[in-house]
């Protein structure tokens, strides 16, 4: 179990004071409480998309604009009080895990669209807006917005501009750091900052790319200019199932030898693809050690020539079966058991921890092999599923969370594996994010002397590090104010 | 000129920064020095140079993956990606020319001012995008890495980004992984006659907001004689495998139809028009004049330009859809002001990107930042170069 520190005292004696003080700053709306300070509805943010962790707030507020942000900041600031920022709390590194002597702010009241523009093909929109939600709004006049990740039904953009989140289609479109224009920034101070804006790139100091994936350890991001793109004539996929993860692995490297990049491009091994099959009948070859999903844009002439070279790539690797899509059904057909993974490995094992390391893509059969040996001296389950195009690797490690060995063991096959990925040459997530989950294996890929450069700039941003404790930054090494507030 | 410093290696650039900060010397960074005359001048005795660092320590093709010390110069490796028929997708500019300078400039040079080719439309398409990982020395001579080698990655805070476009004033950069990406098997461009650059930014947003793939939208406002285009012309690029792009350019002709009389530019003409494009070789800017670079939201540019025009008879180029206004004048306060000015109306940025040292130490050469953010900036400086020996005053006064 990863240690969390433990609460301030008198943070907590104080806490029906602050309560009270919240809620003038942030008064109740039509929609419902500004705070909520009472046991049982705090019950609702006790945890997040890693729910073997959980731990009430001292009290949540939902503020309808970044004025209130502002003043919420401001209040804790001059009060010492810690701070975590939610979005849809759909993190699975843990990174909006409350702590005991925390106020939470939650963005979900701020889900208002403010601008779309498709002229100079952007959108500002407030930071509880969802990530499907962008999308919804720009569709009708054929926009997009790129990145999708998985839990992009309920995720909002603020979250996705702190995680930096990817999703499946980044290969050829870029994380959420490629796709931002600007967003409203405010300081643990309370101060309000406009940092970038219409334009593309800052002439001084690229702030809006440090504060991209800072997991709220910087300030709140309230709205968010994003760019979005017209969407492409039209996508179709296939599905190549290969008779080793080797092979599986060199068709993907002569794929991106080709000059083609594809909108995506997933790899599954046998128990991911066993799993999928299961819950989803897609029709996956359940005699396949490893599959590909592949897919292109364009035009219907330019996906058949696309597809065709493909497979033909393929053909090369001795296929075990090739299954190009004629139709949009058809491709939907062929991403139902993927984009269902989760579910489906979820049917065959009570609780799973879905891991998210990066590794040089040449390394895959080699890191699977490992994985492999690991899952059989773990006596734990593992399914991988891998965007193969960038070498994000998402290991779904199979346990038991009413055994406490179990998870445990759990724990520490997923350390392992993170190990392993930078040992390799990766790192330690790829879209993720390190929150309290990988927190204590920042030692395992940066020195010392590189942690605490990173956190200076943290001390530089919230000098007495109220924002976010706890998360990304291993607990020893704490700069003297981080002491003190813990 | 002052004392230039060429460590051989990155060990002994990290002792050079350590003597530095032990003295409380300043030192001025630069690669070749192409953008000597680029921001404010650098108040420094002694200059340390990276291009002792030089060369390509890793490529992997097939992980679209180039990995280069500092000092290496661009044209090097551009090669090495040419043998692959790979690209750096930012399509980084060469300003030597525009600079007049003898060498080409280093990759530490590009990455370190974050700049981007006319590519820099696409989603990730600025150069800071594409840099992967860092190693890089910091104001008290401590080695540090960010980021890796690897096409994802969120650990930790990105002090790639951060390291990127500090222009040397956070730490030394001395080696950079970047990602690649294929270079289109084939490319052409469509020219339209356009009657104004307010006509021309509607041509270049309608291109942009088709799904045909443009992948790059300039606008020339004294045309293109060489290709027999005389009045302002809006240029858009396809790139792709060559059997698709008769049919987009065909379809992209039909939507710009409406915007002017279409014509096409293809091959080697093409190439060489982005290329300039690419390098500002159109605004054909006077050695003693100033050149600005100014960033705003495309449709703002026309009413940026014209402002320009009316304040000093700026020479115009836009590219990035019209977004990048490139403008040159004469070399005056005046100029300046209104180069300012017309970035805060149309809630921009500007950089004075080439001047005489007289007018670049009188003037905010970028925009000043609200005190709040300042205040963080001055703490993040210190973060990394505690003593404030690197480049100092080479963004702000």
């Amino acid at each position: 179990m990863i240690e969390l520190p433990s609460p301030n005292p008198a943070v907590l004696a104080r806490r029906a004071e602050i309560v009270e003080a919240l809620r003038k700053l942030v008064p109740d709306t039509p929609l419902g409480h500004g705070v909520i300070g009472d046991e049982i509805r705090l019950k609702a943010y006790e945890t997040d998309g890693l729910s073997a962790y959980r731990q009430p707030p001292l009290a949540v507020v939902l503020p309808t604009g970044t004025a209130q942000v502002a003043a919420v900041l401001r209040y804790c600031h001059e009060n010492g009080i810690r701070v975590v920022p939610r979005g849809a709390g759909t993190s699975l590194s843990g990174g909006a895990l409350p702590l005991a002597d925390a106020v939470v702010i939650g963005l979900m009241r701020m889900n208002r669209i403010l601008e779309i523009d498709t002229d100079n093909r952007l959108a500002v929109v407030e930071a509880g807006v969802t990530n499907i939600g962008i999308t919804q709004a720009v569709a009708e006049e054929g926009f997009f917005y790129a990145p999708d990740p998985s839990s992009q039904l309920a995720c909002m953009i603020g979250g996705n501009v702190m995680m930096n989140s990817g999703g499946a289609h980044c290969l050829k479109y870029g994380v959420t750091a490629n796709n931002l224009l600007g967003v409203t920034f405010v300081t643990i101070e309370g101060e309000v900052i406009e940092i970038g804006g219409g334009h593309l790139d800052a002439a001084g100091y690229d702030w809006l790319g440090l504060i991209t994936g800072s997991e709220g350890q910087l300030g709140l991001v309230t709205e968010v200019t994003v760019r979005i793109l017209r969407a492409a004539e039209g996508a179709r996929a296939m599905l190549a199932a290969f008779r080793s993860n080797e092979v599986a692995g060199q068709a993907v490297d002569a794929i991106i030898g080709s000059g083609i990049i594809p909108v995506a491009l997933e790899f599954m091994d046998r128990p991911a693809i066993h799993a999928c099959e299961a819950f989803a009948h897609a029709g996956y070859p359940l005699d396949a050690e490893a599959m590909l999903i592949i897919e292109v844009e364009g035009n219907a002439e330019e996906q058949d020539a696309l597809l065709g070279k493909l497979r033909e790539i393929c053909a090369r690797f001795d296929p075990i079966s090739l299954r190009v899509a004629e139709t949009a059904e058809e491709s939907l057909a062929i991403w139902k058991g993927r984009k269902g993974a989760f579910g489906a490995v979820g049917r065959i094992s009570p609780d799973y921890l879905c891991m998210d390391g990066t590794i040089p893509t040449g390394e895959l059969p080699h890191v699977l092999r490992r994985i492999g040996e690991m899952s059989d001296s773990y006596g734990l389950q593992v399914a991988n599923i891998f965007h193969a195009g960038d070498g994000n690797l998402h290991p779904l490690i199979m346990f038991d969370a009413n055994d406490p060995e179990s998870f445990r063991k759990a724990e520490a096959f997923g350390a392992d594996i993170l190990k392993l990925c930078v040992e390799v040459g990766g790192c330690l997530t790829g879209e993720h994010g390190v929150g309290v989950e990988k927190r204590d294996l920042m030692g395992v890929q940066f020195t010392r002397e590189e942690l605490d450069r990173q956190r200076a700039i943290k001390s530089a941003f919230d000098p007495a590090w109220l924002l976010n404790p706890a998360k990304v930054f291993p607990l020893d090494g704490l700069p003297a104010a981080a002491r003190a507030a813990a | 000129m002052t004392d230039l410093l060429v460590p051989p290696d990155e060990n002994s650039l990290a002792e050079a920064v350590r003597a530095a900060a032990a003295a409380r010397e300043p030192l001025a960074i630069e690669g070749h020095g192409t953008r000597r005359a680029s921001l404010r001048p650098v108040q420094a005795a002694r200059t340390l140079s990276t291009r002792g660092l030089s060369g390509i320590t890793l490529y992997r093709p097939a992980e679209m993956v180039l990995s280069a010390r500092a000092g290496t110069p661009m044209p090097e490796i551009a090669a090495a990606l040419a043998e692959h028929r790979q690209m750096l997708p930012a399509e980084p500019p060469d300003f030597s020319a525009l600079f007049g300078a003898a060498l080409p400039p280093t990759l530490g040079g590009m990455v370190a001012a974050n700049l981007s080719g006319p590519r820099r439309i696409g989603p990730g398409g600025a150069l800071r995008d594409q840099v992967l990982g860092v190693r890089a020395v910091t104001g008290d001579g401590a080695v540090i890495r960010s980021g890796g080698r690897v096409h994802k990655n969120v650990t930790g805070l990105d002090l790639c980004k951060l390291l990127a476009g500090s222009h040397g004033t956070l730490g030394v950069l001395t080696e950079i992984t970047l990602k690649l990406a294929p270079r289109p098997e084939d490319s052409l461009s469509l020219a339209v006659r356009v009657a104004d650059l307010a006509a021309g930014v509607r041509a270049l947003s309608a291109g942009l907001g088709s799904p045909f793939g443009v992948s790059g939208a300039a606008l020339l406002p004294g045309g293109a004689p060489e290709l027999g285009l005389d009045g302002p012309a809006a240029l858009l690029r396809l790139e792709d495998f060559s059997p698709f792009l008769p049919h987009r350019a065909g379809a992209l002709r039909g939507i710009l139809a409406a915007h002017g009389a279409v014509s096409m530019v293809e091959g080697e003409a093409s190439l060489v028009l982005w290329r300039a494009v690419r390098d500002a070789a159109p605004l054909e800017a006077a050695a003693d004049q100033a050149v600005w670079r100014l960033s705003v939201r495309p449709t703002a540019a026309p009413a940026v330009a014209r402002a320009l025009e009316e304040a000093f008879g700026a020479r115009l180029l836009l590219d990035w859809g019209g977004g990048l206004v490139w403008a040159a004048g004469p070399a005056l306060e005046a100029a300046h002001r209104a180069v300012m000015a017309a970035a805060r109306a149309a809630r921009g940025t500007f950089t004075l990107f080439r001047a005489p040292d007289s007018l670049r130490a009188a003037v905010p050469v970028v925009p000043e930042e609200p005190a709040a953010l300042a205040a963080i900036g001055v703490r993040v400086k210190a973060a990394m170069d505690p003593l404030g020996i690197l480049n100092p005053g080479r963004l702000r006064a």
